[in-house]
């Protein structure tokens, strides 16, 4: 694998590794999330759904993917 | 018919039941179904990246069913409590949401001043903001006053089982307010809901005390009649205490 075209991020907190020119789209598809029950933050902004096809990951981002579970 | 009405909305439970705590989802789904709960409080937590793939909340609960709630707990400052709410209403939309922001990890008591500064940004940003807060009168009122959908005063430390500790402070807000007044933490037992009620509180939220009971599905039920039966109780229109018997039955005719 050629690491030239790889970037890390931390997702969720965990650092990832992932091809560049990556877009929040290719993103969420890879870990299989379904994005109908999710919220997804880049950089402590929180990102619309709809346009997650425009926008391209960068090395170093944080991207955060939240779901409802079991709470008081 | 009497119908709790909260931001609009109407709803013929008045008993909010939380989902956590349960061993399982599907004995979560159960208990909330035994219980009559018409909304349902959730956390937001970060999505397990290594299997996105096991089932949901979602996947037991149906947001189109039940009210999703969510729910700021375990946030101890206002940023973090608004930016979960905002992650909140990314997911589905949801405009009505609990704040919670604590302030003492012990006893897990609120930090008013943050809650209060949390609930005057989030109802400028077209939340309905149901507020958990302490059973003081004087922070209700400010909370009433910055736009809260609902008072939610606690009876004891969340997941204590203690009851209501105050019953003074929650009358006295209850005669205050006009907006739904609903006790949030510190149930333990049937009877302490159906109490909350006859103080004429318009609801109870309840989740250790059925998730955690020995037969959580028996105490579903046991909280829906109670609040059922405290309500009732509360709009019958009580007797007058008495320190002197009264006798049931008429003298006339007696051998």
């Amino acid at each position: 694998m050629n690491k030239k075209n790889k970037i890390k991020i931390k997702l969720n907190g965990k650092t990832v590794e992932i091809s560049k020119n990556c877009s929040l789209k290719n993103l969420v598809t890879i870990f299989k999330i379904p994005l109908n029950k999710v919220a997804i933050e880049l950089n402590m902004e929180i990102i619309d759904k709809k346009k997650l096809n425009n926008i391209i990951i960068k090395s170093a981002d944080r991207v955060e993917i939240v779901q409802f579970i079991g709470g008081g | 018919m009497d119908k709790l009405k909260i931001a609009k909305k109407n709803f013929s439970s008045r008993l909010i039941v939380g989902t956590g705590k349960y061993t399982t989802m599907k004995e979560c789904a159960k208990a909330i179904k035994i219980s009559g709960a018409e909304i349902v409080t959730v956390a937001v937590r970060r999505v397990n990246i290594l299997d996105a793939t096991k089932p949901l909340l979602m996947d037991f609960i149906d947001p189109k069913k039940i009210m999703y709630l969510p729910n700021t707990a375990g946030c101890f400052s206002s940023n973090d409590a608004l930016r979960t709410l905002r992650l909140a209403r990314e997911i589905g939309g949801w405009k009505l949401v609990k704040l919670e922001v604590l302030g003492d990890k012990k006893s897990l008591f609120p930090d008013m001043i943050e809650t209060l500064k949390s609930t005057e940004t989030l109802t400028k940003e077209g939340f309905d903001v149901m507020v958990y807060c302490n059973d003081d009168p004087l922070m209700a009122k400010r909370l009433e006053n910055a736009g809260a959908a609902a008072i939610m005063p606690l009876a004891a430390p969340i997941g204590s089982g203690l009851g209501i500790q105050n019953v003074v402070n929650i009358k006295i807000i209850r005669n205050q307010t006009k907006l739904p007044l609903i006790i949030d933490a510190g149930i333990g037992q049937a009877s302490d809901a159906a109490q909350s009620m006859e103080l004429g509180c318009d609801g109870v939220l309840i989740n250790t005390a059925i998730a955690k009971a020995k037969k959580p599905f028996v105490m579903a039920e046991a909280m829906k009649l109670a609040v059922i039966a405290g309500r009732k109780s509360y709009l019958s229109g009580r007797i007058k205490k008495n320190i002197f018997g009264s006798a049931s039955s008429p003298k006339l005719g007696i051998i």
